[in-house]
């Protein structure tokens, strides 16, 4: 299979949509001209023209609902964050409106709409710019949220995505613009379902649960681990919303054990949620508590060693794997 | 002539309607049949039927939640109307909306939206899908005095005026924001100037005379129509009763409401409608078959069966991935 990087990826997802359907379009800043802030929409532009990448003021109320107003009247619209962490000044559009107006109609109207953009910290771009969104967007009923780490599931998920007849919250990352995967090859046309996780890693000793950037953390960890006799599973479920909770149990009932790795602050967000429904589904089956690494609970400090030492670690994982399999 | 005075008793139809459904979900509401925020549109019915008069069809309108006098000016059932208010499934919006939500997508009413200003870029974006697709529709978008204060209202206006879309802003500027009187609340009392700012066409005249609102949102509605993009017009109206049913407007003296009931729309229409010769019987005709079809959506609405909680669960998503029943919701 050929390897492209994660940025080509949701590229490839959003030209092959946009190619099948004359209503999708892309709008969002810097998305057309300039290529794209982190250059995901590049070409686009010269192929499809200005009516279908629709550059932006800096106006994220307004282009979300724009986009929101369109989708509930026929098009089916890509609205590109630059940063995810810009969706906050467009939160009511989400909350109240796209989310919202489907079932306050009666279930006369459908949103098919994707958000999209990088999420979670950068490098080195402090506070107001590093927030990892899931745990905001998957407190809402009525959207999806979606948050794959590979190239091949952004590609597969989008796809998917984009044909969803209701509104995709798509967290991408900034840090995973660059890394490469296996993709299926351009005539071979993948769509990954919403609700389905994947076995990244197989592994009889512990279940670790990753998702988003920190799936390579708990990657490397395990790797790290398998070295001294403790086999993890790494099972991604995705997409949080809906949330894949029975691949999840079937693992955890294999390994006995679990830890679940996010990138978002500890206070609840998916990650407490999937330590609650593990913990009722397969409470008999555990052997130890479920633990959870993510980020520290402190804003994103500015210095890379402050960062480094907030964000999930491949130290911090082993640390938690070692703690649930009363390991040394 | 005779085609004008059929037209404005046309108006005036449509306007003893929206005044009589209002008062029969004022004391509706007051029985308890009638929960959560209701907001009257009592003084303001010659924006709504004016506005709607200026329209054709596949054009769409959204509003504030101050909805009722829209969806029943643009074609929507007293009794669709009614039993939303009651909760009822055969209501606009399933018993999913209530007063603040009316939608009715036959009609082009493309809903009552509760949060102030959180419509407009939503409006725009209906009129985005018009120059998209080209169809040639328009989209008309109200809001009160109050939401051009808020930022929604501007990145709405500011996209609108950019993209030249196919949209008519219309703030219904009934001078008090819930119980804040304009001087309170903005720096300018011509409200046309904050469009200008977004290079739109700008209007502004009192909306008490059914046939004025028509003639002057329809120059706004054609202009859009035809491509010359986004208007911004401000109308003069007044609210007879308070914010919502729980305000008593007491930041208000009943003077100035006696002097503002004196340019009762529905008062200077039936003058107009006597000055071009309409009969006392014309008249009476038209307002006993109002009081019938009010009093029949009434009861339609007291008999209906209540709202379900499949629709509850079905209408959330299109997608059926989501939780359908109380278990799978409650996990």
């Amino acid at each position: 299979m050929r390897e492209i990087r994660y940025r080509e990826a949701v590229r490839e997802a959003i030209r092959e949509e946009m190619e099948a359907d004359e209503r999708v379009f892309l709008m969002g800043e810097e998305v057309g001209h300039y290529q794209g802030a982190y250059k995901v929409s590049e070409g686009l532009l010269s192929q499809f023209g200005e009516k279908r990448v629709i550059d932006t003021p800096i106006a994220e109320a307004g282009f979300a609902g724009i986009g929101i107003g369109a989708a509930m009247t026929g098009l089916r619209p890509i609205i590109e964050f630059m940063t995810w962490n810009f969706s906050f000044v467009a939160f009511d559009q989400i909350i109240s409106n796209a989310a919202k107006i489907r079932q306050m109609s009666g279930g006369t109207f459908d949103v098919p709409i994707v958000f999209r953009g990088p999420n979670g910290a950068a490098k080195q771009v402090a506070s107001q710019h590093s927030h990892s969104v899931d745990p905001f967007y998957t407190n809402i009923p009525g959207i999806f949220v979606v948050m794959p780490a590979t190239p091949r599931d952004a590609k597969g998920l989008l796809k998917t995505a984009i044909r969803c007849q209701d509104p995709v919250i798509f967290l991408e990352g900034e840090t995973l613009y660059n890394v490469k995967g296996e993709v299926p090859e351009l005539d071979e046309e993948e769509l990954i379902p919403f609700g389905k996780g994947r076995i990244g890693r197989e592994g009889k000793d512990c279940t670790i649960v990753a998702f988003g950037r920190p799936y390579y953390e708990a990657m490397q960890a395990a790797e790290k681990l398998a070295a001294d006799g403790i086999e993890c599973e790494i099972v991604d479920p995705r997409t949080l919303r809906p949330l894949d909770i029975e691949l999840l149990v079937e693992s955890v009932k294999k390994t006995h054990r679990c830890v679940v790795v996010h990138e978002h602050w500890p206070y609840g967000g998916p990650g407490a949620e999937i330590v609650d429904q593990i913990q009722r589904e397969a409470f008999d089956w555990l052997d130890a508590p479920i633990h959870r690494v993510g980020s520290l609970d402190v804003p994103m400090p500015y210095a890379s060693n402050l960062e480094n030492f907030v964000l999930p670690t491949v130290e911090r994982i082993s640390d938690a794997v070692r703690r649930v399999s009363y390991a040394k | 002539m005779a085609s004008g005075r059929d037209a404005l008793l046309e108006h005036y139809r449509a306007m003893y309607l929206i005044r009589r459904f209002e008062e029969e979900a004022a004391r509706a509401y007051a029985q308890g049949k009638i929960g959560g925020f209701l907001h009257l549109y009592i003084g303001q019915e010659a924006i709504a039927v004016g506005a709607a008069a200026a329209l054709r069809e596949g054009d769409q309108v959204f509003q504030t939640y101050r909805d009722h006098g829209i969806s029943l000016a643009l074609g929507m059932s007293a009794e669709k109307g009614m039993a939303e208010l009651m909760g009822k499934d055969t209501g606009c919006s399933r018993g999913m909306g209530g007063s603040m939500h009316f939608f009715d997508k036959e009609h082009g009413f493309m809903g009552g939206w509760g949060i102030v200003g959180g419509h407009v870029a939503v409006a725009a974006g209906a009129a985005f899908k018009s120059k998209y697709l080209g169809d040639e529709n328009v989209t008309l978008c109200f809001f009160g005095e109050g939401a051009t204060n808020i930022g929604g209202f501007h990145e709405g206006l500011s996209l609108a005026g950019l993209w030249k879309l196919p949209i008519v802003f219309i703030c219904e500027n009934n001078q008090y924001a819930m119980g804040t009187p304009m001087k309170r609340t903005s720096a300018i009392s011509d409200l046309t100037l904050k469009a200008q700012g977004y290079g739109m066409h700008g209007d502004r005249f009192e909306g008490y005379d059914v046939k004025v609102v028509h003639e002057r949102v329809k120059q706004a509605v054609d202009r859009a129509r035809k491509g010359e993009g986004p208007t911004f017009i401000e109308i003069e109206t007044y609210r007879f009763r308070g914010h919502s049913m729980s305000d008593p407007a007491k930041y208000r003296s009943r003077a100035e409401l006696e002097e503002r009931k004196k340019k009762d729309p529905l008062v200077i229409t039936k003058d107009q409608l006597q000055q071009a010769g309409a009969t006392i019987e014309d008249l009476d005709n038209i307002e006993i078959q109002v009081e019938e079809a009010v009093k029949a959506a009434v009861k339609a609405a007291d008999d209906a069966e209540p709202a379900k909680e499949s629709v509850m669960f079905d209408s959330v998503m299109a997608t059926k991935l989501g939780p359908q029943n109380r278990e799978e919701a409650a996990r």
